[in-house]
This record gives C-alpha cells, structure tokens and sequence, in this order.
C-alpha cells in the first residue's frame, strides 16, 4: 500500500492504533504475559471477537459496498476452520498413536494411518481415513487449501449465480441454500469429517504442547489482529480507487455500470471470491481457538447473525462493520452467559439468556428503520457531518431546482 | 457503403406484442439522427437493441470496420466496443462525488484486476477537470452528485459519456427537463460531437429536432416510416396522420 492512500484514509491509522493498543493492553494483562487480569479464556473470547470482526469486514465488502446481502459467508468461515482442523486433529492423533506404540518394531505407514482412522473416525463407525483426509498429514497442504476449498466453491457458486443474472433477494436466498445444504452435508457421519461431532480438541497444537494455553491464547490473538489489520489494509486498499466506485457503482445501479463497459459478473465474483477467501483465513483462526467445530457453526442463522452484525455496525464503512461485529458478539457473549441480571416486571420475569435474540432482533429492525448507518452513524454525528435530505423527485428544471421534501419542510 | 452501425430486419415481440417489426437503419461514422415517432413506436426498444439489453427475435446488428455482430455481446462488451448510451432519466451514482462519476466513465481498461490497481495520472485529473470545466460542473467536483439539480445531473451524464469517447452516442431525449438556454447549449453540442462520431438522438420535441438540422428518421409501429430531412418527413401524409397530426 502506497503512503498516498494511507494519507487520504486516516481512519485506517486511526484503526491500526487502536487495533495495536487493544492487542498490547490485552498482552500486558494476560495470563501467560502479564498481570492476569484478564483470564486465558477471556483472552480466546477476545482472540475470537477479532476473527469475527474479520469476516464482518468480508461481509461488509460484499454487501455494504457491492450490494449482494450474501447469506452465505459463515460456510466459507467454517469451512477454512474445518480444513485446519483436519491437520489439528490429524497431526496431534498422530502423536498420541506414535506415543502410545510400545512394540519392538516401529509401525508401518499403513498400520499408523489405520490407528489414526480407527480413533479419529471410531466415534461414526469406521475405521478408515476417508479420501478428503488425504493432505491432513501436512500443514502447508491443508493451509493452502483453507483458502482454495472455500475459494474454489465460492468461485464456481458465484459465475453459475452472477452470471445467470441472479440478483436481489433471490440471491440471498441461493446463498442460504448452498449454507443450507453444505451443513447438511456435514451432518452426514458418511460425508468423512465426523457428522454432527465435528472435529474437537483443536486448541492443543501439535508440536506446541509445552507452551500452555495461556501462552497459546496469546499468540492467537496476536495471529488474529494481525490476520485483522492486514485485512482492514486490503479492504480499504480495495475500497479506496476506482476499484471502489465500481462496485458502489454495481450496488446502486448495476445495469448503469453495465453501460459504462465494465462487466459487472466479473466484479461480482471477484470480490465474492476474494471475500469468502477472507472468511475462511479468519475461520481457520477462529476455531483453534473455540477448540471445536461442527456443522451446527456453519447453520445459515450464522450468517443470518453476521448480516446483523454489519447492518447495527453501519454497513458501507470498514469500520462500522468491525465495531458492529466486535460489539454485537460481545455484548451477546455476556447476554447468553447468564452474567445479567434477570429483569422482573412483577407478572414476569425477563431471562436475557432467553430473550436476547428478542432483543437483538428488535434493535436490528430499529436500526434498519431509524439508523440506517448504524453504529457508525453516531461518527458522522460527532463530526458534524450529515449528508443532505434530499428526496423524491425535483420541482423544476432550473440549477438548484428544490427537491420535493425540501420543499415541504 | 461506410456505416458504422447496420441494423437490418430486426422484430422483436414481448408477450405477442411486435414492438419492433422488420426495423433497417444504418448511421455513417460521423453523423447525427434524430429519431422520432409516437409512444410506443418502439424507439426505447430500438436503443435496448442495439446496446444489448434486449435480444430480437430475428435480423442482424453489424457495428464497425470489423463488421462485428453486436448480437453476440453482452451490454459491458457493447459499451467497450464504443457504443455509449444516455438514458432519458438522469442515471448518475448518487453516492459518489462528480469526480468519481467522471473518473469511472473514462476511458480505460476496464478489466477487474486492472481497475484495482489503475490510480489517476496527472492526465487523469486533468482530463476529468476539463470534462466538468465543459458541462458545466468545474466548481462541483467534490459535491456527491447526489446533491445537483436535475439538469446538472442530465449534464453529468453527458460528461461521462463523453468521459468513454465512444464512436456512437445513443441520447434518450436529452432536451427533457431542461430550460431554453440549456437546450440551445445541448443542441450545439450534439452538432459539435457529431463531426467526429455518430451521434443518435431519440426526442419527442420537434422544435429541437428542427434546431439539430439533420436527417430524421420516424418510427411507427416498430418500423421506419419515413426518412429524411426534418420538411420532407413532415409533409409526408403517412407521418403527418399517425404523429403530427395528433
């Protein structure tokens, strides 16, 4: 990225600052690093907020700059946590396997993979290492394919869908139906990742046993707001040229766009590969931390939920969306812990835990009606900033001609 | 023979209505056209045609030296190939800045990955400065186009158009919602662009027409009625009882 650009975007600075004091003050404070004032499984929480705030921004390119509310980025997210926990689970079952063979003679290839079949695969009845398990053994393999597993689906859903010229509502509905059917799937005990069990025991890294969670869980989250700010760069990067004005172009007024020469199929699957790709890179650092993964994850409310997220954040702004993800799953961590107190109106009584999606729900219609810029509005309040009323159609011909609404008031 | 544009035995029918029917028309390399006829008539359609947005059920669209079929490409590929389009409502992007509306009309790459990485030369600024310097929008730059008045934003339109420099300029009424001294500066214009480009202008306004002082074609019933200038298509009789006579 070129000095210039960061010049005329100083709210990626500002971001970078408070991305970089946020991750220094949680060191300071953890477990492994510092003081212990914030627990290790806080310092995961945090760790996974920042992932969440990753795929809010993948969430917010593709839909609060190019338009299409896609449903289903959550499948990508899981599906990068699914492809690095292959290797998690392949690699550490390898070591206990290894460990735990006394015989005199060292075992054969064969007999090891079946012994790490037998206890991965054991739980849904078989004892054999399916053939998407074929690349588990290597780390380089399965983090290449964190990115082209979902990069590869997303582009192949993307030119069938964008190039049928599936637009609007019924797009999101194909979205949710692809999320649908691949959780589906998953769910499967045949489908070779372990059905409804998913894959567990994914905090412990192989190799880093010695290092403790609470070390762990730092370097986690240090991998995570690294993972963040690189991709708060390459989205504003994205955002800022012309690259950006088409794409806010195609989500105004695509068939304009159209005739401008640009091929609007093109641009749309560009960014829904390259977003989904994001979602994946922060899934696969999400779930090492969550430490298990089944398909319920990758169920479409999840990305129901990240829609939300972006829409109470203020979509069509990088940072709105971060907020938004970063305050909505926190404030929900600690709505759906318990940690509330109940609320008592006498003739009932108010669980949050049960009627926090009441309230979540509630405030996303709220802010869709009366904010629609979200959170990220109450910036533009305090600079000042409000962008013009203008609506309806104009009175007259003439320069400066007023505008329906302006008129009224 | 030197058309730039061909457009032969088109028809084209929606739900078993023949908005166009067996259309011909063909436009030089440097000319101006007025296109006029009732409601109807199928002049919209004949645009949508030509600039790929519909399909006709039969005949040919043969554009350029190359005779290439435009039949074949889609809207983007048209645009690219040099066919610009003003729609009749004013269809800027609200949310951007003039600038930003004048810098993605202008020509140049258009492919994903280029744009990504294409940032403004000094030429570029200057190219988009002159351009609004020439509708009339050198002190707006800045201001979201969202905020002009109707004919500013007719006048942005026209900009980037000619941002694009295409080879045929199809303008959908242009004199709409405009006042007698920005008609008079539009005509002039569209007379000036049409000494180095094709130019097609569909209007209803038989005053403008008559000010472009070009050959006039007249649509009835998704044909070509008549062809000519301006006095001889007027006193047609056939014209004269299904547009003029109204």
């Amino acid at each position: 990225m070129k000095p210039g650009s960061l010049a005329k975007n100083p709210s990626v600075l500002t971001f970078l600052l408070v991305l970089a004091v946020f991750t220094l003050g949680v060191t300071v404070l953890s477990d492994a690093y510092g003081s212990g004032l914030i627990s290790t499984s806080m310092v995961k929480t945090l760790g996974k907020t920042l992932c969440l705030c990753l795929i809010a921004i993948a969430m917010d390119l593709i839909w609060g700059y190019t338009g299409i509310l896609s449903l289903g980025h959550f499948a990508f997210f899981g599906l990068g946590g699914y492809m690095v926990g292959m290797w998690l689970m392949f690699a550490r079952t390898r070591d206990i396997v290894l460990s735990s063979a006394g015989g005199a003679l060292p075992m054969t290839p064969q007999e090891l993979s079946d012994a790490i079949a037998t206890q991965i695969f054991g739980v849904v009845g078989t004892s054999e290492l399916p053939a998407v398990w074929a690349f588990a053994g290597s780390l380089p393999a399965q983090l290449a394919l964190v990115v082209l597993v979902p990069g590869i689906l997303a582009f192949v859903f993307g030119w069938l869908a964008f190039h049928s010229r599936v637009t609007g509502v019924y797009l999101s509905i194909l979205t949710q139906a692809m999320t649908l059917a691949l959780s589906l799937y998953l769910f499967q005990n045949d489908s070779g990742l372990r059905g409804n069990n998913g894959l567990s025991g994914l905090q412990n890294i192989p190799g880093l046993e010695a290092a403790g969670q609470d070390a762990l869980s730092v370097w986690f989250l240090w991998a995570s707001a690294l993972a963040l700010a690189l991709g708060y760069m390459l989205a504003s990067f994205i955002v800022s040229g012309k690259f950006g004005s088409v794409i806010r172009g195609i989500r105004d007024d695509e068939a304009r766009v159209r005739f401008l020469g640009y091929s609007v199929e093109s641009y749309k699957l560009f960014v829904f590969t390259l977003t989904a790709v994001i979602a994946a890179i922060a899934g696969a650092l999400y779930y090492p931390q969550a430490g298990i993964i089944n398909p319920a994850e990758m169920a479409p409310i999840a990305s129901i939920y990240l829609a939300v997220w972006v829409a109470i954040g203020g979509r069509g702004r990088l940072y709105g969306a971060v907020v938004g993800a970063a305050f909505v799953s926190l404030v929900s961590t600690w709505f759906t812990g318990g940690r509330v107190p109940d609320l008592n109106l006498g003739f009932y009584t108010i669980k949050w835990v049960d009627w926090w999606s009441v309230l979540l729900g509630l405030s996303f219609v709220l802010v869709t009606l009366f904010a629609p810029k979200g959170l990220a509005g109450l910036v533009d309040l305090a600079q000042g900033l409000r962008s013009p009323r203008r609506g309806g159609t104009p009175l007259g011909p003439d320069d400066g001609a007023l505008q329906e609404r302006e008129a009224v008031e | 023979m030197n058309h730039l544009l061909e457009v032969s035995g088109i028809s084209v029918s929606f739900d078993g209505f023949r908005a166009i029917n067996n259309l011909s028309f063909s436009i030089g390399t440097a000319e101006l056209r007025a296109i006029i006829g009732p409601n109807g008539a199928g002049k919209t359609t004949f645009m949508d045609i030509v600039t790929g947005k519909t399909r006709p059920d039969e005949g040919r669209v043969i554009w350029g030296e190359k005779s290439t079929n435009l039949l074949k490409l889609n809207e983007a590929k048209i645009a690219r190939a040099g066919i610009g389009r003003k729609f009749q409502r004013p269809t800027v992007f609200e949310d951007q800045s003039v600038a930003e509306n004048l810098m993605m009309a202008l020509k140049a790459n258009r492919a994903p990955w280029k744009v990504l990485f294409w940032r403004p030369a000094p030429a570029d600024h200057a190219r988009v400065a002159a351009l609004a310097e020439q509708v009339g929008l050198g002190d707006s730059l800045e201001r979201k186009s969202g905020e002009l008045s109707h004919g500013q934003k007719q006048w942005l339109e026209i900009g980037m158009l000619l941002a694009q420099e295409p080879r045929l300029l199809l303008v959908d009424e242009p004199a709409a919602g405009m006042t007698l001294a920005e008609r008079e500066q539009t005509t002039a214009l569209l007379v000036d662009l049409a000494r180095s480009r094709a130019v097609v202008v569909v209007e209803h306004d038989m005053d403008f027409v008559r000010r472009l002082g070009c050959k006039v074609t007249v649509l009835h019933e998704g044909s070509v009625l008549a062809e000519g200038s301006l006095d001889h298509v007027t006193s047609n009789p056939k014209v004269i009882e299904v547009y003029l006579g109204r």
